[in-house]
């Protein structure tokens, strides 16, 4: 449908001047329209209709986020002596927490462009070329995003720690009587493993919205006259902003509120305002000090997200998305071939090398004092068959296939509960702009601006915020019936949507906001109905954005632990919960269970992703 | 295009389908295979009884089981995360708790959980059957359970294969000949840090032991933040560099029930002499303003009786307090109990906490 509309396919320089001036036509027209009165009276009603779509974001938020955060902030604050004010100068002045403020900021800046670095020539390759295996790629890149942190410990222990393969290798050769590679407790093993979670974000969200630019914006800009460097510089990567920059913030807030890697692989030596209100909180029970750096902490992704809301308004374009059959080639013979595969390999080396190397040791025997020879002599699956046993009976032992099944039922419940609340809100977000681009209406643009600035940043609060605060803020707040959920299994997916909602919304508005209104326009001239360009217009357009929402909803649920365990029921363990309670005891067994409950969880999200991959090309062959 | 809409649709009612199934629990799918006498034929029980515990808290099915046909009534536990995470909680909701029971407060918090007042008082008559020594709380708000000692373990084989004697006590570990063989994990994010730090203040008493941990210092510690770390990847058992590391004196007979092959005896020893070690004990309570103050006393009563005690080593690898409680043989045959552990009151622990880790953090970590 979308195709037939735009069926009639302009030449090269027109597509190029179109891309890049479409702003200032659309501008134009919307003036030529602005006196009808019958458009103006479509203005109001459409400022109505995207307040509605906020109402249901907003009450989950309100409910689920606002009133626990509120209650615990409160309660918190009412236990200290000096007010809240002399918190805050407390925890402002203080050395130590101005040193953890600090390395909280730049060890996230520092991972953030490392990751980067690393996924946005990841993103490049996976958009524009066509090769085998992609979707293999794309779908193991995903793992690291679902890997319990203790777990991903071991794996890169069993690589890089002193009895790991790189060290015995490098002491082998060059006969050293040292390790020579020192990486747990280091800031290099925090930035590693910050990039080896994240790099996924960044090839998801940009590839994706990549893959779908016509390529023939840039391939005029070199017919007339641009090199490389100016083709990327004033026409890739503007159009690409607003996908880069989403990421970039994502992965940012991520790193900002790291946990579990600084906690397990960075040492005690390192510690975020996250891992600082944890020990305040649970060790100490200094719970105004706690409180006081969890509001730091949301001030800080406020700020950052409005910084964002602000740079982005006018960066995103309307564009022509094209299907990937028409963006994609083959890899060329040659040079850039070379390129490619040394990239991709690098890639996959560094992503996929330490899961090879935990799914390994799960099919090993890890005997105590284990010779290092006989390698495959040592294969066991051992671990897997003691998986299915209870052999003491234990009331809360789950058998992995029940893990699982209750992982994947809060996923389904999470992915559910995300579109639902995301689609509305990122429709708000992309139209609230749209509108405003076609009308030039000075007062329907403030109003919904305004109501976007504001809403825009509060949308990304629930991934700066703390697990621990959020997970005692439901203790405080959610004891009364009809919100008496404290012991309620639906309160796990319902956090879950909390992290997984600002994803959503990150991934779709991009898409939404780049569909051109003329589109819209067009459809609704021909006398469409407002659902009807939204069916056909719309829905197609952002399926894979949608997708894309959903994969990242799905995975998010699958991996979170912080919060799970907060407030999960003994008898229902996640897969992530599970594996922590057979690490949490001494003994091989347990140790070999682990890994091998890992490497399940491992093949379960890679074909989970690998099915959600299937459903994407078939979306797009029709488009 | 009709095709790939009903795609779609189908992969909405799959995922709506889920949904309904997990809104459904109580029994997640699969649930039927783990063979539970209360899920194969959930008996309708008039009350209901909530438990809340530690994360670590495990139990046999037939030993609730039991209690719940004794008493007609339901047992729901509530997992509240670590100890301290749970008596966060705890605290938190004590206008209108969480649950009737709280199992978990050890020693190290125990001072803090009363404090705040959130147990009511019960004089068990199990107490009586409970040496003096773990009744810590003479009000009887908390009542003990279960202990368990942090100990230093080593790697048997380690010191075999270098001829070399293990170390005997806390002053042995800052002997240079073991240099660099220790692993302990931070007292600030580690429950077994925080007992190992408290062995040190009991022993040297609370002038001396940063004196004490200067010379660990000198003398190479290394410091992680979790149990997990120090046990699996640092520990030379598990494929590590240091054959000292911090865990339980129940840690030996673990690794043999947790091996694959039998073993004749385990691959870890545990330095138990002159107060190496200090005694966790952890406790239960009935939280105050409970409407079933009658069951939740069955309950503690449950929790100290011979038949839950005996059920715990195996389960929690806690030992019991009550002395006609029976060790399995395991650990009649594995276990190392010390004499004499160090001692700190809960008082002392709960004024110094942060005092205490301050210090530490400035002498071994800067």
């Amino acid at each position: 449908m979308a195709a037939s509309l735009d069926a009639n396919r302009p030449a090269l320089k027109e597509i190029f001047m179109d891309g890049v001036q479409n702003q200032k036509k659309t501008k134009e027209e919307g003036r030529a329209q602005r006196n009808a009165p019958f458009f103006s009276s479509l203005i109001q009603d459409k400022r109505l209709r995207i307040l509605a779509l906020w109402v249901a974001p907003l009450v989950f938020l309100a409910l689920f986020y606002f009133y626990p955060m509120g209650s615990i902030l409160q309660a918190s604050f009412a236990r200290g002596r000096a007010g809240p004010a002399a918190t805050f100068i407390d925890a402002l002045t203080s050395p130590t927490e101005r040193g953890i403020l600090w390395f909280t900021i730049w060890q996230a800046a520092l991972s953030t462009a490392l990751t980067l670095l690393l996924g946005l020539p990841g993103a490049y390759l996976l958009a524009r070329y066509e090769f085998r295996g992609k979707s293999l790629i794309q779908a193991l890149t995903g793992i690291p995003f679902v890997m319990p942190t203790l777990v991903v410990a071991v794996a890169f222990n069993s690589l890089l720690g002193p009895r790991g393969w790189a060290n015995v290798a490098l002491m082998d050769i060059f006969h050293l009587p040292q390790p020579p590679i020192q990486f747990a407790n280091t800031l290099v093993a925090i930035l590693v493993a910050h990039v080896f979670y994240n790099t996924t974000i960044v090839l998801r969200m940009v590839g994706d919205f990549w893959s779908h630019i016509d390529p023939r914006l840039s391939q005029a800009a070199q017919v007339l006259g641009a090199n490389r460097l100016q083709t990327i510089r004033h026409v890739t990567l503007p159009l690409l902003i607003p996908a880069i920059s989403a990421a970039t913030l994502l992965v940012f807030i991520f790193d900002f509120t790291s946990f579990g890697v600084i906690l397990i692989l960075g040492g005690p030596r390192f510690s975020t305002l996250e891992v600082e209100i944890y020990y305040q909180t649970i060790s100490l029970f200094n719970l105004p000090l706690a409180a006081a750096l969890s509001v730091i902490q949301l001030v800080c992704t406020l700020a950052l997200t409005t910084v964002y809301t602000r740079l982005t308004a006018n960066l995103s374009r309307p564009l022509s998305l094209r299907p990937r059959s028409f963006t994609q080639r083959r890899l060329s013979k040659g040079r850039s071939r070379v390129l490619a595969t040394t990239f991709l390999v690098l890639l996959l080396g560094f992503m996929i090398t330490p899961l090879l190397a935990l799914a390994a040791r799960s099919v090993t025997n890890v005997t105590p004092q284990g010779d290092q020879q006989g390698l495959f002599s040592n294969l066991t699956l051992d671990y897997y068959r003691e998986l299915n046993v209870n052999p003491r009976e234990s009331l809360f032992y789950v058998p992995p296939q029940t893990a699982i099944g209750i992982s994947l039922a809060y996923a389904s419940a999470t992915v559910v509960f995300a579109l639902a609340l995301g689609l509305p809100a990122s429709w708000a977000l992309a139209n609230g702009l749209s509108q405003d681009n076609e009308s030039g209406n000075g007062s329907a643009k403030s109003g919904l601006l305004w109501l976007n600035r504001i809403f825009d940043p509060v949308l990304m609060l629930p991934l700066g915020t703390s697990a621990v605060t959020l997970g005692l803020g439901f203790i405080v707040a959610l004891g009364k019936p009809p919100l008496d959920l404290r012991a309620s299994p639906v309160l796990v997916p319902l956090a879950h949507t909390l992290v997984a909602f600002p994803f959503v919304v990150r991934s779709l508005t991009p898409a939404l906001r780049s569909i051109r209104p003329r589109l819209r326009q067009a459809a609704s001239v021909m006398g469409a109905t407002p659902r009807q360009v939204l069916r056909y217009i719309d829905l197609p357009m952002v399926g894979r954005a949608l997708l894309v929402a959903a994969t990242f909803a799905f995975t998010i649920s699958l991996g979170e632990f912080g919060a799970t365990a907060l407030i999960a029921r003994p008898e229902f363990p996640t897969v992530p919960i599970a594996i922590y309670r057979l690490i949490s005891r001494p003994g091989p067994l347990n140790y070999g269970q682990a890994l091998a409950l890992s490497t399940i969880l491992m093949v379960v999200t890679a074909s989970g992703m690998l099915a959600i991959e299937r459903f994407r090309i078939a979306d797009v062959g029709e488009f | 295009m009709s095709k790939k809409y009903l795609r779609l649709f189908v992969i909405f009612a799959l995922l709506l389908s889920a949904c309904a199934q997990a809104a459904q629990s109580p029994t997640p799918p699969g649930a039927k295979t783990t063979a539970s006498t209360t899920q194969t034929a959930p008996p309708a029980y008039s009350r209901e009884l909530k438990v809340m515990t530690h994360s670590s808290f495990a139990v046999s099915e037939d030993v609730v089981a039991a209690f719940e046909k004794a008493n007609d009534a339901k047992v729901q536990f509530i997992d509240a995360g670590d100890t301290g995470t749970a008596l966060n909680k705890a605290i938190l909701s004590k206008d209108n708790p969480l649950a009737d029971v709280f199992y978990g407060v050890d020693n190290t918090f125990l001072s803090r959980a009363l404090r705040e007042g959130i147990y009511e008082p019960y004089k068990s008559p199990l107490l009586a059957d409970i040496p003096d020594q773990f009744k810590l709380d003479p009000t009887d708000n908390a009542l003990p359970v279960d202990y368990g000692d942090v100990c230093p373990n080593y790697d048997k084989a380690y010191f075999t294969q270098h001829n070399l004697t293990p170390p005997q006590n806390l002053e042995d570990l800052a002997k240079p000949e073991y240099k660099g063989l220790l692993i302990v994990e931070n007292p600030a994010t580690s429950s077994p840090g925080l007992a190992f730090l408290l062995a040190t203040i009991g022993h040297f008493g609370q002038d001396k032991y940063l004196d004490y941990w200067k010379s660990l210092v000198a003398n190479d510690v290394q410091v992680v933040n979790d149990w997990n770390v120090a046990y699996y990847t640092d520990f030379t058992v598990h494929g590590g560099t240091r054959p000292i590391a911090i865990s339980y004196g129940s840690s030996p007979p673990a690794e043999v029930v947790f091996s694959k092959t039998p073993l004749s005896e385990p691959p870890t020893g545990v330095m138990t002499a002159d107060e190496s070690c200090f005694r966790q004990i952890e406790f239960v309570g009935i939280l105050k303003g409970t409407p079933n103050k009658d069951l939740a006393e069955k309950w503690v009563d449950f929790m100290l009786s011979p038949t839950f005690q005996d059920d715990m080593p195996l389960q929690m690898f806690v030992f019991p307090v009550n002395k006609n409680a029976k060790l399995p043989e395991v650990f009649s045959k594995f276990l190392v109990i010390p004499k004499q552990t160090a001692q700190v009151s809960p008082q002392e622990i709960t004024a110094n906490r942060e005092k205490w880790l301050q210090a530490w953090t400035q002498t071994v970590l800067h």
